[in-house]
């Protein structure tokens, strides 16, 4: 992070991506200057930057680059479709630019095709457009002239900019050498005079090598304006003392300039008049009133320095207002780089884990007070499990990030795919400031890059068909996150044609997945998709069809033990979605036992706990339905799915669980109350037994089982159901 | 980066190669310097440059004014690409006042 070069590719990273969201952006609505902004300065600051560290290449496309984006900017070139795709070639172009500039790797031939047929297109927008030169330049020159008879004060002659450079001593240490700022000046205008000025420049004895000792009155010709010429010199702009003077600046100014060198006044005024800026009649007069400015300044009630400078027509109104502008976004860069930290996600991790022996040691600190009966004891130690549950509240809380950013990827890949397909594509997202675990927001990025890929290529048909079918021509994706009871749901939906019950029932015959005869509802139908090697696309395009895709999507969620399922959406088309965790690490449980052994459940998904009837409890044996509150719920007895021995016979309770719309119970021995759980990993061999997602362990030192909810309560509503078919959608569910 | 030849007759005369940067200006200029100490005349020649940086275009504006000082000759010859691109930009050819040839 230390070197300006990787400062440089840093801050390069997020210029572009912020370039992306703005042409995005500014494809939907073309008028927003805003986005035209944003993506002129990202352009602006790549280019001045690249310059200074002598990219050439980088600098020269920009440059490019920045100059249709110019034309954009004063509406001289309309924004249109094709126009944003060239632009997000220019995007991507610069990207690798810079990567390989900063790498120091020469650019592939691939790239340099890329390069020659991206500046072709760029110089044809500005080749219909040059033939508006001449009337900016009309309107210019009008601007000079009016300011002409506005000034009263006198002004001086020259055409030329005029720039007052001293370097601080340090500046070579830091990596900067001017000589790079003059060439890059050299670049974007002409060098009129130099005067390098070495008067600090030491005894033999006190001259250290490493220290820099010029400084420069440069007189330069350039198109550019005040702010361009400024950011040649953004990188050194806390290292030297700068000053800008515009063409026909006025006398007074020069005399500020002059008096605030640290050289003596009469050698500066020599060095202006060397390089022409000044003549020595207008040296003279500004030197004279300089003096006088001092004896009014007495008398003079102060003004706001924006004010005074406009007034003194030192510099244009709008360099103020840039200059105004552009502070109040560093301010607010700065506030957030305050609130913002970067921490190295292992030293979280390491947080988060001792949190969790925290956690468990505080279990077993907890129980020996409780059975040691000193109440004082119990008291400080309540209070101190309080604060460890807050403390692995913001500890996990660290790790949370919104889902928004993910989700905004998309926008890109929808608008490249539904090029690519021909088809008209939106995509709408709901629910971006959801947020969840970070490892898990890093694993979803695929699977959801194959569904989005798969509703556009299977699920919306093309924009004639749509028409035909009575729909709108354009096409809708969306992409919704929302909370629900401990998990985080995120549905991929579109209004396409939707799934098709007979071709999918079709393949599966075809491919043995299930038995002639089964009768099968439509979802069940439906989450066959998720099988290994299933597709139904007549047409196998290179982004989806070839069947690889969506078990593939059902593996790595359930890697991140959550659950995904299809369904019919009111639109007409299919909606996926995607059930998980919120995290991975800690979760609150609610602590059974059962027979001799305890089992955790995840307390988000607890509903509520109720008493079996004794009646009740002996009628049925495993499984069973009882009457809640005229609801039929199917419950389960753990003791019977565990084959824990029964110890004695007491009152048994049942704990209600909810997940997604389905609700079961469970058949408890006992209920232990709330419990901080730190969620283990199963070991190899356990790996695979169904209706156990981890296990973790007690104050007492006992080990406790934690129960995969999700795949008990599809046990306990299924029991009736082919045995094969229960298997499948255990697979897909679990 | 730094050659002496020919001490016999007094004068310094001094072969610059290579790359000429602020990681070089340290041991460049105390060699120079030590080199140039008794010596009745500097002649440096420049034709083997390949980058010259300010740090250590300073050294030789040093040696330049050390040697008016003590009042002895001071020439640079040959100049590469390099120290006429630098020279050039800082429009300093007239405080050395070496010939250059384009």
């Amino acid at each position: 992070m230390s070197s300006p070069e990787e400062t440089f590719l840093l801050e390069c990273g997020e210029l572009l991506t912020s370039m992306e969201e703005a042409l995005l952006q500014m494809e939907e609505t073309p008028e927003d200057d805003a986005a035209i902004n944003s993506i002129f300065r990202a352009a602006h600051t790549i280019k001045g930057t690249g310059g200074v560290f002598g990219y050439d290449d980088v600098e020269s496309f920009t440059h490019i680059v920045e100059n249709v984006l110019d034309k954009v900017r004063d509406k001289e070139i309309s924004v249109d479709s094709n126009l944003i795709a060239v632009l997000l070639s220019c995007r991507d172009h610069m990207e690798i630019l810079v990567t390989k500039a900063v790498a120091d790797e020469a650019i592939n031939s691939d790239d340099k095709e890329i390069d020659t047929n991206l500046r072709k297109e760029l110089n044809s927008y500005l080749g219909v457009v040059e033939t508006n030169d001449d009337e900016t330049e009309a309107v210019s020159v009008e601007v000079g002239a009016s300011a002409d008879i506005e000034n009263t004060g006198a002004l001086v002659i020259s055409d030329n900019w005029h720039i007052s450079l001293r370097f601080d001593q340090e500046v070579l240490q830091n990596g900067m050498d001017p000589l790079s700022f003059m060439r890059y000046l050299q670049q974007i205008g002409t060098i009129v005079h130099v005067t390098t000025i070495f008067d600090d420049f030491p005894s033999l004895d006190e001259f250290d090598p490493e220290l820099c000792y010029l400084g420069f009155e440069i007189a330069y010709s350039s198109e550019a304006d005040k702010e361009e010429i400024e950011a040649v010199f953004e990188f050194v702009r806390d290292m030297c003392t700068l000053y800008i003077l515009p063409p026909r600046a006025k006398i007074q100014h020069f005399s500020d300039v002059i008096q605030s060198l640290p050289e003596d006044e009469m050698r500066i005024g020599e060095i202006l008049i060397a390089s022409g800026v000044l003549t020595q009649h207008e040296l003279d007069e500004a030197l004279n009133s300089q003096s006088q400015e001092c004896s009014d300044s007495d008398t003079c009630t102060p003004k706001p320095i924006g004010e005074v400078l406009v007034d003194k027509k030192v510099v244009h109104e709008e360099v103020i207002n840039v200059a105004l502008k552009k502070q109040n976004t560093t301010q607010a860069n700065q506030s957030s780089a305050q609130t913002v930290l970067r921490v190295d996600a292992d030293k979280l991790d390491s947080l988060i884990n001792l949190v969790g022996e925290l956690v468990i040691s505080g279990a077993t600190a907890n129980m020996l007070a409780n059975s040691s009966g000193d109440e004082i004891l119990m008291e400080s130690m309540s209070s101190m499990s309080h604060l460890v549950e807050e403390i692995r509240d913001n500890a996990l809380n660290l790790r949370m990030v919104q889902i928004g950013e993910t989700f905004n990827r998309f926008k890109r890949v929808v608008r490249d795919v539904s090029k690519e397909l021909g088809k008209d594509i939106k995509l709408n997202i709901n629910g971006a400031e959801a947020e969840l675990d970070k490892t898990v927001v890093e694993k979803i990025g695929d699977p959801l890059m194959h569904l989005i890929r798969n509703s556009m290529d299977h699920g919306i048909e093309s924009s004639e068909d749509r028409v035909a079918a009575g729909k709108d021509a354009q096409g809708n994706v969306w992409l919704n996150a929302f909370h629900d009871s401990g998990s985080i749901v995120i549905e991929v939906a579109d209004d396409g044609k939707g799934l098709s019950r007979d071709k999918i029932l079709a393949k599966a015959h075809e491919k043995g997945l299930i038995a002639d005869g089964q009768a099968l509802t439509d979802n069940e139908v439906f989450r066959l998709i998720f099988e290994a090697g299933f597709s139904t696309a007549e047409q196998v395009t290179n982004l989806s069809g070839r069947g690889v895709g969506m078990d593939v999507v059902r593996k790595n969620i359930e890697a991140l033990r959550g659950s995904v399922d299809v369904a019919a959406n009111e639109y007409g088309g299919t909606t996926v979605s995607i059930r998980l965790p919120l995290t991975l690490a800690i979760i609150d449980g609610f602590l059974v036992r059962v027979g001799d052994s305890s089992y955790v459940i995840p307390l988000d998904m607890v509903n509520e706990c109720i008493e079996l009837e004794k009646d009740e409890s002996e009628e049925n044996g495993m499984h069973g339905y009882i009457n809640l509150r005229d609801e039929v719920l199917p419950y389960m007895r753990l003791r019977d799915y565990f084959k824990e021995p029964c110890t004695q016979k007491s009152n048994e309770s049942i704990v209600v669980v909810k997940y997604g719309t389905n609700k079961a119970g469970f058949v408890v021995d006992e209920l232990l109350g709330e419990l901080q759980t730190v969620i283990k990993p199963m070991g190899k061999i356990l790996q695979n037994v169904k209706g156990l997602s981890g296990a973790t362990i007690l104050g007492s030192g006992n080990v406790a089982i934690i129960l995969d909810v999700p795949n008990l309560v599809q046990r306990a509503t299924q029991t009736n159901v082919n045995v094969k078919l229960s298997s499948e959608t255990t697979n897909v569910l679990h | 980066m730094i050659k002496v030849k020919n001490k016999k007759t007094g004068l310094c005369e001094v072969d610059l190669d290579g790359e000429l940067t602020i990681y070089e200006a340290a041991p460049l200029k105390e060699e120079l310097f030590k080199k140039m100490e008794n010596s009745k005349g500097v002649s440096i020649n420049l034709s083997n440059v390949s980058e010259m940086d300010t740090s250590c275009f300073q050294i030789l504006m040093a040696a330049k004014r050390e040697c008016d000082k003590r009042e002895i000759e001071f020439t640079m010859n040959s100049h590469s690409p390099a120290v006429i691109e630098i020279m050039e930009l800082y429009n300093m050819g007239s405080f050395f006042g070496d010939p250059v040839v384009l």
